[in-house]
């Protein structure tokens, strides 16, 4: 097949000073991954599927607290731990710098689930199931997955997919920003964040959005972090997984002052 | 010099073919409850493919417990055949001799169950074909050969290979007695099996270098093997207290002990039940007791090491495992456990040579010496993968339930049915190499020395 495809990075910024830990972006990921439903019962089994979790941290001493939430998704890592150690080859880095799984190849070894840092892989410890009258809304672009198998986030990939076919093999034109824009073409977290905490784009592209982010973080490694002109920082950053993914620091106005917890 | 009255050949046939030629009266009922145990999980792991790992206990991030643990359990009890048959018969031991052929059996069987396990956890065992199998089924995919569960089935396949090679060419001189003592079918079977064994000068030769070679072969595996399972743990990053490099030698070690300790359990039952007092003596106990002191103080030694290697590093994620193992309930319980039956219980009795040369103290020993080891591979398995880093979001506990129960229980039931029905077929210590060694042991007296009259062809 004779395409324009080129080859694609694609990455995210979280910015944690705008995250007001709404939770949209988990419900998105929800509906649009066809993702069984967390029930009471996962929960307490520990089972639950959270492909976007927004972990929620306290700081302080009640009553003078503070909540910090940070948006936990698969980090899509360069250097990925969870990749060499699949005996099938069942996730691995693709030429989108998307980690993938191949929800057919994958046995339920599980290794892959030990041997992630950021505990972003899923297993399907049930048949996912629905009720009756939700069996209508589930997106048709995405597999259903049995049970013993391992899934995760995979950026929407069929998302992508849908927007590559449209730019670059019906129009010719490369896929970018804007067009990825124009197109309302973004992860599901992305698109439902209504604060914009969440920032999408193709590392790639040197007109991007995020750009000067990576540019930043990738010059300026964990032993030179106090170099870095933006906020950026990754996630556990000193085990080198080197992730797609970038959080900006939170620049808190506001800080508790630790004097007035003894009052 | 060796204890007990001298053995003739004659004898020896009548005594160790007893359990054979004649079956005990508690041997079919006994295999039957064995069965019912194995066949109930059967059925629980039919069950439990029918809906998925959801009826086991195991949970995010705790996603291997109990099954990867037994799997481990009874790969290091495998360890046990080569180094009673392969090492101790390079290095001439002679009290080796009635332990050898259970070793090895026993060596065999606990590597099918152990290799069961992993097949058993996964979440579709029917694809495990694109693991074990080294062959591109689909779009030229072939397994991932960076990844240790990949090198494991390697190692354990060539060990199971060779070990079942082992057994059968030590067997060959025992189904030509076999085949001279029955008649019909099972006559014509063992004729099959012995591959005409005449016991001629040519043949013996051949078996004796065949066997040697063969244990000098296995050598590798024997560390490879182990090694390789170690790897699973170590070779992974996320999991913290996983990944140290001490882990190798820590588990072969480990392996060797329960290993050993097993066969010492097995011999002991095997001694009662049919009735082998003149061939598995007090003196071979003793000697096993012996060996085991050594093993188990180098496992201790590797014990205190792997724990000091994962202090040294003060690490925040790694100092909060240590933690859970050893400070924090009912882990630190089991940790309590673990460490006192392993090593301060058994090494405390063998010391003594009253202890090592009293069955039920022996027996009681190497049972606590086992529990003590499944203890161990639980202990650096779950709570390594409660996950206790920085992302207190993904915090875990473990609870296993009944269907990982009943399958841990039936893998002690299975081996055991598999040992019991050998012993009904195959002699579980062999006849030659006793006789062998009863020719070797005639001794005479030159002065106020004792020494033995036949020295071993080298």
């Amino acid at each position: 097949m004779v395409t324009n495809r080129i080859d694609h990075k694609w990455g995210m910024v979280v910015d944690l000073d705008k995250c007001t830990g709404c939770q949209a972006c988990v419900v998105a990921c929800q509906a649009e991954n066809n993702l069984p439903i967390n029930t009471k019962d996962f929960f307490l089994q520990k089972r639950a599927y959270e492909w976007i979790r927004i972990e929620r941290y306290w700081e302080g001493e009640y009553p003078n607290v503070k909540a910090r939430f940070i948006p936990v998704l698969c980090q899509h890592c360069e250097n990925a731990p969870c990749e060499p150690v699949c005996p099938v080859y069942a996730t691995y880095r693709n030429d989108d710098g998307l980690n993938v799984q191949i929800y057919n190849r994958c046995v339920g070894t599980r290794y892959c689930i030990n041997n992630c840092p950021y505990q972003v892989r899923f297993f399907n410890f049930w048949q996912p199931n629905w009720p009756e009258r939700l069996k209508n809304q589930l997106n048709p672009d995405v597999t259903i997955r049995t049970r013993g198998i391992t899934e995760k986030c995979t950026f929407c990939v069929q998302r992508l997919r849908r927007a590559e076919l449209q730019v670059e093999r019906v129009s010719g034109e490369r896929l970018n920003d804007e067009k990825l824009k124009a197109g309302n073409y973004a992860p599901a977290c992305t698109q439902a964040c209504p604060t914009n905490a969440l920032m999408f784009g193709d590392q790639n592209d040197a007109e991007s959005k995020i750009r000067p982010y990576f540019d930043d973080v990738n010059t300026f490694d964990i032993h030179h972090e106090e170099e870095r002109t933006t906020r950026g920082y990754r996630l556990l950053e000193e085990i080198n997984t080197r992730p797609s993914i970038i959080y900006l620091k939170k620049v808190d106005q506001y800080p508790l002052n630790e004097d007035e917890d003894h009052v | 010099m060796q204890e007990g009255r001298p053995l003739s050949p004659t004898e020896i046939n009548r005594d160790l073919l007893r359990s054979i030629l004649d079956t005990p009266r508690w041997f079919w009922p006994v295999v039957g409850i064995l069965a019912t145990i194995v066949l109930a999980a059967a059925i629980t792991i039919g069950i439990m493919i029918n809906s998925g790992l959801g009826i086991t206990g195991l949970n995010r991030p705790v996603v291997w417990g109990f099954f990867i643990t037994n799997f481990v359990f009874w790969i290091g009890i495998s360890h046990a055949g080569v180094m009673l048959s392969a090492i101790l018969r390079l290095a001439k031991a002679e009290w080796r001799r009635p332990a050898t052929r259970a070793a090895e059996v026993l060596t065999i069987f606990s590597l099918i169950t152990a290799l069961s396990m992993p097949i058993i956890h996964t979440g579709r065992p029917w694809r495990a074909i694109y693991w074990f199998f080294p062959y591109d089924f689909a779009r030229g995919i072939w397994p991932n050969v960076r990844t240790p569960l990949v090198w494991d089935p390697s190692a354990i396949f060539t060990y199971l290979t060779s070990s079942t090679l082992f057994v059968l060419i030590a067997l060959i001189p025992d189904f030509a007695v076999l085949r001279d003592h029955t008649t019909g079918l099972t006559h014509r079977i063992y004729s099959l099996l012995a591959m005409g064994w005449e016991g001629n000068p040519r043949q013996w030769k051949m078996q004796i270098l065949s066997g040697v070679l063969l244990s000098a072969l296995i050598l590798p595996v024997f560390v490879s093997v182990h090694s390789i399972v170690s790897w699973d743990f170590g070779m992974a990053v996320a999991a913290k207290t996983w990944h140290s490099s001490i882990f190798a030698p820590y588990f072969v070690v480990g392996a060797v002990h329960s290993g050993v300790s097993a066969v010492v359990f097995v011999l002991i039952i095997l001694r009662y039940i049919y009735g082998w007092q003149a061939y598995i003596r007090h003196e071979h106990v003793d000697a096993l007791g012996r060996l085991l002191i050594v093993v188990a103080t180098g496992w201790f030694y590797f014990f205190v090491m792997e724990v000091i290697f994962g202090i040294y590093g003060r690490e925040a994620d790694e100092i909060a495992v240590r933690e859970l193992q050893f400070f924090i309930w009912p882990i630190s319980g089991w940790t309590l456990v673990f460490v006192i039956t392993t090593y301060f219980i058994p090494v405390a009795l063998w010391l003594t040579k009253a202890a090592r040369r009293n069955l039920w103290i022996m027996s009681l020993a190497c049972i606590s010496v086992n529990i003590g080891m499944w203890l161990e591979r639980y202990i650096i398995i779950v709570p390594g993968l409660m996950n206790r880093g920085v992302f207190t979001f993904t915090w875990n506990d473990y609870v296993p339930r009944f269907p990982e129960m009943i399958i841990i229980a039936a893998t002690f039931a299975f081996v055991s049915m598999l040992l019991l029905l050998f012993s009904r077929v195959f002699p579980l210590v062999p006849l030659y190499d006793i006789k062998e060694g009863e020719f070797l042991r005639t001794e005479v007296k030159i002065g106020r020395r004792v020494v033995p009259a036949t020295f071993r062809e080298d």
